[in-house]
């Protein structure tokens, strides 16, 4: 979707004022750690996965997107997959207690599996059984497609001409697996875009920008 | 997409309205949801602590540090590191969840690499953990694409106009992961100490390591 999360060569959001790694901390506020482990450890409705937690973050009316913190986009997405499962109610959400007479799960995930998921999940390269159409070193184009649904097409390349970097080999669709239509992989390519051809003749001739793109993405060009 | 993930989908955009009836502070938000998820045992408080302790504690830029500082001064591990650095950096034991397929980049005098990701955040968190907040912002995700060289002079990083900027966009499971230069005057260094030097900001390429 051309939502306002696509960022990639937007004007007007101002400096980006680092703070000094030094001195940040890795909190800001108490509230945002208790929400990362929340997020890491709730249990989702079923056939929730990191794309559809990407796609419901997008669907943030974008005054909320851009008003509020990232770990309160993550309070915003927990939520509206919770709501969207019907794991929990709005009545429920607003007043912090289960409904009365509610049942209680006894399968959430435990302390003791903290460490083997942090090492074992998010592991997203699959077989596929074609053979890649595009080859390293090869100039391709970005399609000029603008799904309503999720994609990690970025508005800024689309119609763009790049050269191949890397073949990554098949990884899960995001575009697929978001909507729970299943994991659908292709094979993912490293896409190198000139500055030149992604902003104009009035930007560096030797600078560039890669990007990772799937397969139904691109075109020969 | 069918009609009907088209019409399920419009109910979850829906959802977000029930932030005008919340209250705005996060804090009092959070508090709430963890409340109702234990009592409904949807969640595990304990299981909450223990993932903020392996943030905390277990993951952070120490690890990204020793596998840069192994590079600097085993030239077999640095070359099979820029071949595959998901089989280099599991050599360390350092894959995990946002950091199972790493690709490292090299920094050399005459190009200079630098990460983002413009859709959300991805980060090499396995390597490096938790994202600063600026890696987060709007500004650094809007202009790192457009305008890298404005970007880094933000850092204190002004680059010569002959050296080549790539910016790595992670659009994907692919995560990236800056091996800066080795600075001089850190020769005969032990990988200890050299480890010590490596920032965090060098290995998403807004910051050089400087010997001291």
């Amino acid at each position: 979707m051309n939502g306002v999360h696509d960022m990639g060569g937007m004007h007007g959001h101002g400096p980006v004022a680092p703070e000094d790694e030094k001195h940040e901390p890795l909190w800001h506020a108490p509230w945002e750690a208790r929400m990362l482990g929340i997020t890491r450890s709730m249990t989702y409705p079923k056939g929730f996965n990191i794309d559809r937690f990407r796609h419901i973050r997008e669907l943030m009316p974008p005054h909320l997107y851009l008003a509020r913190s990232y770990y309160d986009h993550w309070y915003a997405v927990c939520v509206a997959a919770l709501l969207n499962g019907g794991l929990a109610t709005k009545e429920e959400i607003k007043s912090g207690h289960a409904a009365a007479g509610s049942a209680k799960r006894n399968d959430a995930a435990r302390a003791d599996q903290v460490w083997t998921s942090q090492k074992t999940q998010g592991i997203f390269t699959r077989e596929v059984a074609t053979p890649p159409q595009f080859a390293t070193g090869q100039r391709v184009r970005a399609r000029n497609i603008n799904p309503t649904g999720h994609t990690r097409l970025p508005r800024y390349v689309r119609g763009k001409v790049g050269v191949v970097q890397i073949h990554h080999g098949g990884h899960v669709f995001p575009d697929t697996n978001a909507h729970v239509q299943g994991e659908a992989p292709q094979h993912l390519y490293t896409v190198a875009f000139s500055m030149r051809e992604l902003w104009g003749a009035d930007a560096s001739a030797r600078d560039e920008t890669c990007v990772d793109l799937w397969e139904s993405y691109l075109e020969p060009a | 997409m069918s009609q009907h993930s088209h019409a399920h989908d419009h109910d979850l955009a829906h959802h977000h309205d029930i932030h005008s009836e919340l209250p705005p502070d996060p804090a009092l938000r959070v508090k709430a949801l963890e409340s109702l998820l234990t009592e409904k045992g949807l969640v595990d408080p304990a299981a909450i602590d223990a993932w903020i302790e392996v943030y905390e504690s277990k993951i952070g830029p120490r690890n990204g540090a020793k596998v840069v500082a192994k590079a600097w001064v085993d030239p077999a591990y640095k070359q099979r590191l820029l071949s595959d650095g998901t089989k280099a950096i599991g050599e360390l034991d350092f894959l995990g969840r946002q950091g199972q397929h790493i690709v490292a980049v090299e920094n050399t005098p005459d190009v200079h690499n630098l990460v983002v990701c413009t859709l959300c955040s991805c980060y090499p968190l396995s390597v490096l953990g938790l994202p600063p907040a600026w890696y987060k912002s709007a500004p650094y995700r809007s202009r790192a694409v457009i305008d890298p060289r404005g970007v880094l002079k933000e850092f204190g990083l002004e680059l010569p106009e002959h050296v080549k900027i790539r910016v790595w966009d992670s659009t994907a499971e692919v995560r990236y992961l800056v091996l800066p230069a080795r600075p001089a005057g850190t020769e005969g260094m032990s990988e200890e100490r050299l480890a010590a030097l490596v920032t965090r900001d060098s290995m998403i390429g807004v910051g050089k390591v400087s010997a001291r």
